[in-house]
């Protein structure tokens, strides 16, 4: 009894939240079926039911915008929670009463939630795997769905707006999940890979915004290609050690998801973790640039969240630390980045 | 510490007490017709999942070279005598086939497979008697009762004493009311810890003892060796599970047989652990197979009847024990295992009827307390239920257990996803094994004893300090004390927070706990785990045994307080 291909693409599919990501997941959705697009603000609302418009973004013609999101639940089978990890929790909360067990919810953010019981995670001085949460594991941890997937890979919004070729993964532990996403997503110009491997997936997008801010850091203080490779590759190597830490395996982090996401980001003045560093190179105080940008840089977060669990877990996670000190401790990039190329590493690829 | 003041322990009328209509009665009255209804299925799922001839001509290549294995490499005495003829008939049917002609090589695949499926079907097949299960029942309970009167006065004469108090020596407590009332309305898989051979009767007396109908329960064919256990097992609704045969086509005739019984309505007993934990700690990692059969059969039953169709419960349940008989061979089987990797052949220890007896006398004379807890009733997805079996979240919320199989409003049927369920089912029974587990006197003392000599040793690999005699170390006595008691008093926080249960006398001083979890660990051991000897110091006789016993503390992180 498997579902027809007419049947699937007679439904409407839910994405929720319209930030330049999800507008570019409804986008390439629309391409397949209609989409019902939430957005927290009213006037955000209002603007894409009358000019089809979010902020500066085009809206395909079959992406009609809601905010109501019993609605969405109700009428969506299928919903892409794509929403900045900082508010992940209190969309999903929300929705939550609406969902159940059939639905299929499949997101597209890369980065982590911490739940530490009313404290900080400044005045926390441990962390445990057990206090961190993927997107995923939010998802279950808050709700009755169960068939969960992710969105990763090289995915700059603005490009995929634009309509230039590239491609996703889709990772999840139900196969159903996965041929689900490619049929939805997939067109002439977007590619779907699928992965079961859904933890290790979601940790490739959450670490690779460190190495991006590095690399952006590196590209501003003037540095080239020999340097940011260094950079590159090495950060490879310390996502795959803090990734088996938390519950990732090594194969994720060689695809699209890892190594072509990392390539994208640590390359491109399109990404905002890039633009972070480099930025931070030019002198600009961390408290200066995060006010002046417009969407959230979720690598900031996550290198604070990541220093913690390397200690915990004694991962040996030198780029990690050193963008800590930076951003956290008044190291400068000049002296983080001279303690790094004094880092005694000796074999160059030792995780498999 | 003494017992309390003797209550009248509690009975529990039976919830079906016409036996006629018990499901196991039903199916054992249209055994043929059940029995060809599993090859049938079980065929369906071979030739129709996906499995082409070319795969089924490998299926049954292997499975012919491992079965020829088995019967020339580990023959057992229950293994019927025409095995050989039939597995030769098999290969040279299988030399036979004509490779070209596709249609008439496609039907005589099938013939192979159909022979080879019922002939499994056939021997996996329980045999329940009505009317030897209550001459069954009786003589356990009998005997149980009897038994346990013997050991607990201290005399033989004791053996005919009018007094049968055997709910007053095992103590069965947990959800019994709840695993009762679903047991009326929907089919019951009951999931235990497994400790020792001896679970599968003390189950089976608990099951009638609360007033349950039979349950079937796959129990290893090794049992079947011996006349008279056969016979139990047969009345008691037991089907036959060889863990010598780990061919697909054996696995998936298994797996049917326990999904179209479920389906049917019969309650259904695993030992999800798949054998007796060596290592004594409470399963971490269970066998998915047969749990999985619970999710399928549960998926069935909404396909054809429809929402309200009947819901399979699973009541995890633990068993605890301040003394398992087997625990010097189970740990040197696990230690050799962990040890190398070397090939395990599934044994069989019961070798004859003199041995059984002289381990049922100890089991029965010396046992002391038993506890059975029975868990909290989860759906086949692992969502608790309540008394009525509407399944709630882990938030509390109401889910349709339904919605599950659900894809874009209709129930579909998809393998992976079940098996996906299966993993989340089987992470919530381990859970709830964890939380349910009581906590013996014995069980802590062990934890303790074992954890301070081990940090005397911490530079020895486990194996190296394993064999350093005994007699060269000690405790203590205030040392141990000391530990003793910041231990517990984690034990009892974990109590709180709801992650383990204790038995009643865990709540004594601690200078009391500590003499009986002395007096208790491993008792009838020759050597004993754990013991103070007469300068008062703590020593071990027998550091295997004491490592066993500290295992079952294991999984809750207490390493960490000492």
């Amino acid at each position: 009894m498997d579902m027809t291909s007419n049947d699937i693409y007679s439904t409407t599919v839910g994405v929720v939240g319209a930030g330049s990501f999800g507008c570019a997941v409804a986008n390439i959705l629309a391409e397949n079926v209609s989409v019902l697009l939430y957005a927290r603000s009213q006037e955000v609302v209002d603007q894409m039911r009358q000019e089809q418009k979010a902020r500066d973004i085009a809206l395909h013609k079959n992406v009609q915008g809601t905010g109501d999101l019993e609605l969405m639940a109700s009428s969506c089978n299928v919903i892409f929670p794509v929403v900045p990890s900082a508010s992940f929790r209190s969309m999903i909360s929300n929705l939550a009463p609406f969902l159940k067990p059939y639905h299929i919810l499949i997101h597209g953010t890369k980065g982590f939630e911490v739940q530490l019981n009313g404290k900080s995670l400044d005045q926390s001085k441990t962390l445990q795997r057990s206090q961190v949460y993927t997107m995923s594991e939010l998802i279950r941890h808050e709700s009755s769905a169960v068939r969960v997937g992710c969105l990763a890979g090289p995915n700059l919004a603005r490009e995929i707006n634009e309509h230039q070729p590239a491609a996703t993964v889709v990772a999840s532990h139900f196969d159903e999940v996965i041929k689900l996403g490619q049929k939805l997503l997939k067109s002439d110009r977007f590619g779907v890979f699928g992965n079961n491997d859904l933890i290790g997936v979601e940790l490739c997008g959450v670490l690779k915004n460190i190495i991006a801010i590095g690399a952006g850091a590196i590209n501003g203080l003037g540095y080239g290609e020999n340097t940011k490779a260094l950079l590159i590759s090495r950060g490879m190597v310390e996502m795959i050690y803090l990734g088996k830490a938390l519950g990732g395996n090594v194969e994720a982090f060689l695809g699209l998801a890892g190594v072509g996401d990392l390539v994208a980001t640590c390359s491109s003045s399109l990404s905002r973790n890039y633009t972070l560093g480099y930025r931070l190179a030019g002198n600009e105080s961390l408290t200066e640039i995060l006010g002046s940008m417009e969407e959230v840089a979720e690598g900031v977060n996550t290198i604070k969240i990541a220093k913690k669990l390397a200690d915990n877990y004694r991962v040996r996670a030198p780029i990690t630390n050193t963008l800590y000190d930076v951003l956290f401790d008044d190291l400068s990039l000049e002296e983080g980045l001279q303690q790094l190329m004094k880092y005694p590493f000796i074999q160059d690829i030792d995780f498999l | 510490m003494k017992s309390g003041p003797s209550k009248k322990p509690k009975t529990y009328p039976p919830i079906i007490p016409a036996r006629e209509e018990w499901p196991v009665v039903r199916l054992s009255n249209n055994r043929k017709s059940f029995i060809s209804n599993v090859i049938k299925e079980t065929l369906d799922r071979l030739l129709h999942n996906g499995l082409n001839s070319q795969k089924l001509i490998e299926e049954l290549e292997m499975t012919l070279y491992l079965e020829s294995n088995r019967i020339r490499r580990n023959p057992w005495k229950v293994d019927p005598e025409d095995e050989q003829e039939f597995w030769k008939n098999i290969k040279s049917q299988l030399l036979d086939l004509n490779q070209t002609s596709t249609d008439s090589t496609q039907r005589a695949i099938s013939i192979m497979v159909e022979s080879i499926i019922s002939r499994y079907t056939e021997e996996i097949a329980g045999n329940f008697k009505q009317s030897s299960y209550r001459m069954a029942r009786a003589i356990i309970t009998f005997g149980f009762a009897r038994l346990l009167n013997a050991a607990r006065l201290k005399g033989p004469r004791a053996l005919f004493s009018g007094q049968l108090d055997l709910p007053d020596k095992i103590k069965v407590n947990g959800e019994i009311e709840q695993l009762r009332s679903l047991a009326k309305i929907g089919t019951v898989v009951m999931v235990p810890t497994h400790f020792s051979n001896l679970d599968s009767a003390l189950i089976g007396w608990v099951i009638q003892y609360l007033g349950l109908p039979a349950f079937i329960y796959g129990a290893g064919l090794n049992l079947f060796n011996i006349g008279i256990f056969a016979y139990f097992m047969n009345s008691l609704g037991a089907y036959k599970v060889d863990r010598r045969k780990k061919n697909l086509l054996y696995l998936e005739t298994l797996k049917t047989y326990s999904t179209e019984a479920l389906k049917y309505g019969c309650h259904s007993l695993f030992f999800p652990g798949g054998t007796r934990s060596r290592s004594g700690r409470i399963e971490d990692r269970l066998k998915l197979g047969l749990l999985s059969t619970a999710i399928e059969a549960q998926r069935c039953n909404y396909l054809t009847g429809g929402e309200k169709a009947t819901k399979i419960f699973i009541v995890p349940v633990v068993l605890n024990y301040h003394f398992v008989l087997e625990a010097p061979i189970l740990i040197h089987q696990f230690l050799e295992q962990q040890g190398q990797e070397r090939y395990y052949v599934e044994s069989d220890e019961f070798t004859n009827s003199y041995k059984i007896l002289k381990f049922l006398i100890k089991f029965f004379t010396k046992g002391s307390d038993i506890s059975v807890t029975i868990g909290k009733a989860m759906d086949p997805i692992g969502n608790f239920v309540d008394a009525q079996g509407n399944s709630v979240d882990t938030r509390n919320q109401p889910v349709d257990t339904v919605d599950y199989f659900k894809s874009f409003g209709e129930i579909t049927d998809d393998p992976q996803r079940d098996m996906e369920y299966t993993n989340m089912l089987s992470a919530r029974i381990i859970d709830e094994f964890h939380r349910r587990n009581r906590v013996f006197s014995s069980h802590l003392v062990a934890f303790v004893g074992f954890r301070m000599l081990r940090k005397k040793y911490a530079k020895l690999d486990l194996y190296n300090f394993l064999r350093i005699s005994p007699d060269e170390m000690f405790i203590d006595f205030d040392d141990f004390h000391q530990q003793f008691a910041a231990i517990r008093a984690r034990v009892f926080d974990l109590r709180t927070q709801g992650r383990l249960q204790t038995a009643a006398h865990l709540d004594g001083t601690v200078q009391e706990v500590i003499e009986h979890g002395l007096d208790n660990v491993g008792l009838y051991h020759a050597n004993r785990p754990l013991i103070r000897d007469k300068s008062g110091k703590i020593v071990s006789q027998d550091l295997y045994t004491l490592y066993y016993y500290h295992n079952r503390m294991h999984g809750y992180d207490l390493e960490r307080y000492l």
